[in-house]
């Protein structure tokens, strides 16, 4: 027998109503990395969260070292050498880096913080990972990704001999993935078991000693990683064959229905052009920090801009709120669904009706039965499932969150849906629909900006793309110029591409 | 899922939907058996124009809860607007003037809090912390830290009836059905709830933000001002050292009626019946003649226990329904 750092044994554990894991057993070898794959209520979460200490498992038990042991909390995780790595991370914005990293295990000399020794060790840490911030930087002052560097940094920095991390790729640039993967394997070489869940086919093939898929709350295969390939691992997830990855559909181009000239906000972004016609699929590549969201949102009036035109259905149009571009029908999908897309403690109806409540007021009522039958019949063609109208949408999972927003939006009857990253977050069955409902949605007429991180999803999906590189747009590519490397190329600001007069 | 773990969460939701309603009635029973003469008509009239005031200023804070706000001058902008209110009759003799002044000057205090919050991004805590001195203070300047009496029939809104109906019950029934309206069945109330829930999002789906805040202080101020000529004319007199306090009742019906400070969740049915448990209790202990002091202790337990139940139920609910969906 192998010798396993983690193992759980028959785990099962049930919640009022739902068995959410069926007699789950897995190990992690001692240095190696176990990538942990389900769509997104498959139970993943939940066995994390036992491994963890936040939940107690109703059966089985878990061994570390092939001791069996018990983890009633988080810090008892911590005490046996589980660190966690969460996908929403969580920090303090008022702290400091040198906080941050010791926060809650700051050393302490005769009752007072040795705050010369927490300066030392920070420099040290961070001069290891050649990460360029000062210890006395506000954690709030920093990027997303740096956080997560930083969260990663303090894992390391604690010695952790079993480290779980929850998509941490999700919101970083590819160079940090790169650094990232370097820094599992050297831990890994170190010793320390690494379990990591992913959805993403390309990392978990060139991360993975062993693979685990879960469904519906049972492992339905665990197979070292020479034995599975992709097409593999995403039927089993899924339980199906997926028809292709991207079901990208031949449309006839329309009129141009958005055209942005020369849009400039000092600072962010500067001299932005771009256009796209009815039933386009018009992509937006660039790095983490390139603009593109700044530029949406300035485009969708959340942000404001000093300069360039915006014109709709060839009509200039000055958008200065959301409710100007609701009247000039455009939607769009933020990349933060939870901050800036949905109200969680609200129930889907309402999150549903929210940016359309005035096609549901006569004469100053709301109109309820009027409101159930569209936002029903809605949520219908959108595929959202939850158990009724009146659920509270943090309750829903990632796929349908995001339907939630797009249902939303599409009351709106939009003729322009600008979606921000999109599929981030959400499973991979979840993210084949929201493709086809992309499709369809070009079908219908409307022109659709694509913002994303994922080179293949642009390139599976998108007629044309820009590319965007600190706050210009680098260069624009035709569908059959599309490669991984022409993108990555001007993302990098390796060349620059003159656009061809308009 | 199996018919039992259908069965309970189906109770479960039950019981999380009414569980105030349930301890409202468990009170009523206890009480009629403590105290016989507790379902006599004359008990509970006056405990209805006992709580009218504080339970119609408790709508206004529910409002203001519900989109992440809370007004801490209710009571002195209650005193302010009263007492201006009372002179003005006084001068004139006209209840309509009385009542359009009262309003006017409740409805102002709260757009100069609004303005506050709007314009200058003040915390809400601290604008109307703010509004609570300075109305006070103008209360007492105004009459010279002086009561006014012999008010004559101003009186008749607070101490009178219409058949066996006491005015301020009306009054209450009335703003009831205005609050519930607002939240249920109007685009405004529906933006509050999304205000409150997240901002941010509300304003990314097109919801003006600030006029829907400011709108919501106004509503609480039309609210204050009415609550003001209702406590005045039950008193007997322009006081302008009244109503101290009385904010912190309005908050405490609302947070026992299960508004959540967190935003975004709270009702006008749940605010009425949180009302009536504190007037209840209080009156139970008044008939049972506990002890001042110790019914203050007791009402403060109540509130530990609210919020302790509120946040208690919300993980529950979170975890349960999480667990429901997911599959």
């Amino acid at each position: 027998m192998e010798s396993y750092k983690l193992q759980v044994l028959n785990i099962s554990k049930s919640f009022p109503g739902v068995l959410a894991l069926d007699d789950i057993s897995l190990g992690v070898r001692k240095g190696s990395v176990l990538v942990l794959s389900g769509e997104n209520g498959a139970g993943k979460s939940t066995l994390m969260k036992i491994i963890n200490g936040v939940y107690q498992p109703d059966r089985g038990e878990i061994r570390i070292d092939g001791k069996k042991v018990l983890i009633r909390s988080p810090i008892q995780a911590r005490g046996l050498g589980i660190s966690m790595i969460f996908q929403e991370l969580n920090y303090i914005p008022e702290l400091t880096v040198e906080e941050s990293l010791f926060c809650g295990r700051l050393p302490v000399v005769a009752g007072r913080v040795d705050w010369k020794a927490v300066r030392r060790r920070t420099l040290e840490l961070l001069e290891r990972e050649s990460l360029p911030y000062s210890p006395s930087t506000r954690m709030k002052e920093l990027s997303v990704s740096d956080i997560q560097m930083l969260e990663i940094l303090k894992a390391v920095s604690m010695d952790a001999g079993i480290l779980i991390m929850d998509e941490p790729t999700s919101a970083i640039t590819q160079r940090e993935v790169d650094r990232l993967f370097q820094k599992i394997a050297e831990i890994k070489a170190r010793g320390t078991s690494i379990i990591y869940i992913s959805h993403k086919m390309d990392e978990i093939f060139r991360i993975a000693d062993d693979i685990a898929i879960l469904r519906d709350g049972r492992v339905v295969d665990s197979k070292p990683r020479d034995e599975l390939d992709i097409d593999r691992v995403i039927s089993l997830m899924v339980g199906r064959k997926l028809e292709s990855n991207f079901p990208k559909r031949r449309i006839e181009l329309g009129e141009e229905t958005l055209r942005v000239e020369g849009l400039t906000a000092p600072g962010v972004f500067k001299d932005i052009s771009f256009h796209a016609r009815a039933g386009e699929i018009v992509g937006f590549a660039g790095l983490m920090g390139a603009g593109r969201t700044e530029v949406m949102r300035a485009v969708f009036g959340l942000d404001p801009h000093s300069s360039g035109e915006i014109f709709v259905r060839g009509k200039r149009v000055a958008i200065r709120s959301v409710k100007d571009s609701i009247v000039s029908r455009l939607a769009m999908l933020s990349e933060d669904r939870r901050r800036y897309g949905l109200v969680p403690v609200r129930s889907l109806r309402e999150n549903v009706s929210l940016s359309s409540l005035r096609r549901f007021i006569y004469r100053g009522r709301l109109h309820g039965a009027k409101e159930t039958k569209i936002v029903s019949d809605i949520c219908a063609r959108m595929n959202v499932k939850a158990p009724s109208l009146a659920t509270v949408v943090e309750a829903l999972s990632g796929g349908n969150q995001q339907k939630v927003v797009l249902a939303k939006w599409m009351l709106n009857e939009p003729d322009i849906l600008i979606m921000d990253e999109p599929t981030r977050g959400i499973d991979v069955g979840a993210k084949f629909e929201i493709y086809k409902l992309m499709g369809d949605l070009a079908a219908e007429r409307r022109a659709l900006v694509l913002v994303s991180s994922e080179l293949p999803e642009l390139i599976g999906m998108c007629d044309r793309i820009y590319v965007m590189c600190k706050g210009e747009i680098a260069g624009e590519l035709a569908r059959d110029d599309f490669t991984q490397e022409a993108i990555m190329r001007l993302a990098t600001g390796l060349e620059k591409r003159e656009r061809a007069a308009s | 899922m199996s018919g039992i773990g259908k069965a309970r969460a189906a109770w479960s939701s039950i019981s999380r939907s009414y569980s105030i309603y349930f301890v409202l009635a468990a009170l009523i029973a206890l009480s009629s058996i403590i105290n016989p003469n507790f379902f006599s008509g004359e008990n509970i009239s006056n405990v209805t124009r006992q709580i009218s005031v504080t339970t119609i200023l408790a709508f206004g804070e529910t409002i203001l809860i519900i989109c992440g706000l809370l007004d801490l001058s209710s009571g002195s902008v209650l005193a302010l607007s009263g007492l201006l209110s009372v002179a003005s009759y006084k001068a004139t003799g006209s209840m309509a003037l009385a009542f359009a002044v009262a309003i006017g000057v409740a409805v102002l205090c709260n757009l100069v809090s609004a303005a506050m919050v709007t314009k200058f991004a003040a915390p809400s805590f601290i604008a109307t912390l703010a509004m609570q001195e300075m109305a006070r203070g103008s209360a007492l300047l105004f009459s010279r830290g002086q009561n006014i009496y012999q008010i004559g029939d101003y009186t008749k809104v607070g101490q009178g009836s219409i058949g066996f109906m006491p005015i301020p019950l009306l009054f209450l029934i009335g703003l009831f059905v205005l609050t519930w309206y607002i939240l249920k069945n109007t685009r405004f109330g529906r933006s509050l709830y999304a205000i409150g829930g997240n901002q941010e999002a509300a304003k990314a789906s097109g919801i003006n933000v600030n006029s829907n805040k400011v709108l919501a202080f106004a509503v609480n101020g039309l609210l204050v001002g009415i609550a003001g000529v209702l406590f005045m004319s039950r008193v007997n007199a322009g006081l302008p050292n009244g109503a101290i306090n009385y904010e912190f009742q309005g908050l405490t019906s609302s947070i026992i009626g299960g508004t959540s400070f967190s935003g975004g969740i709270g009702t006008a049915g749940g605010t009425v019946v949180g009302a009536f448990i504190v007037g209840f209790l209080n009156n139970i202990m008044n008939l049972a003649n506990v002890n001042s002091y110790t019914q203050q202790i007791a009402r403060g337990a109540i509130i530990a226990l609210a919020v302790i139940y509120d946040i208690w139920t919300k993980n529950r609910r979170t975890r349960s329904l999480v667990k429901r969906t997911a599959k």
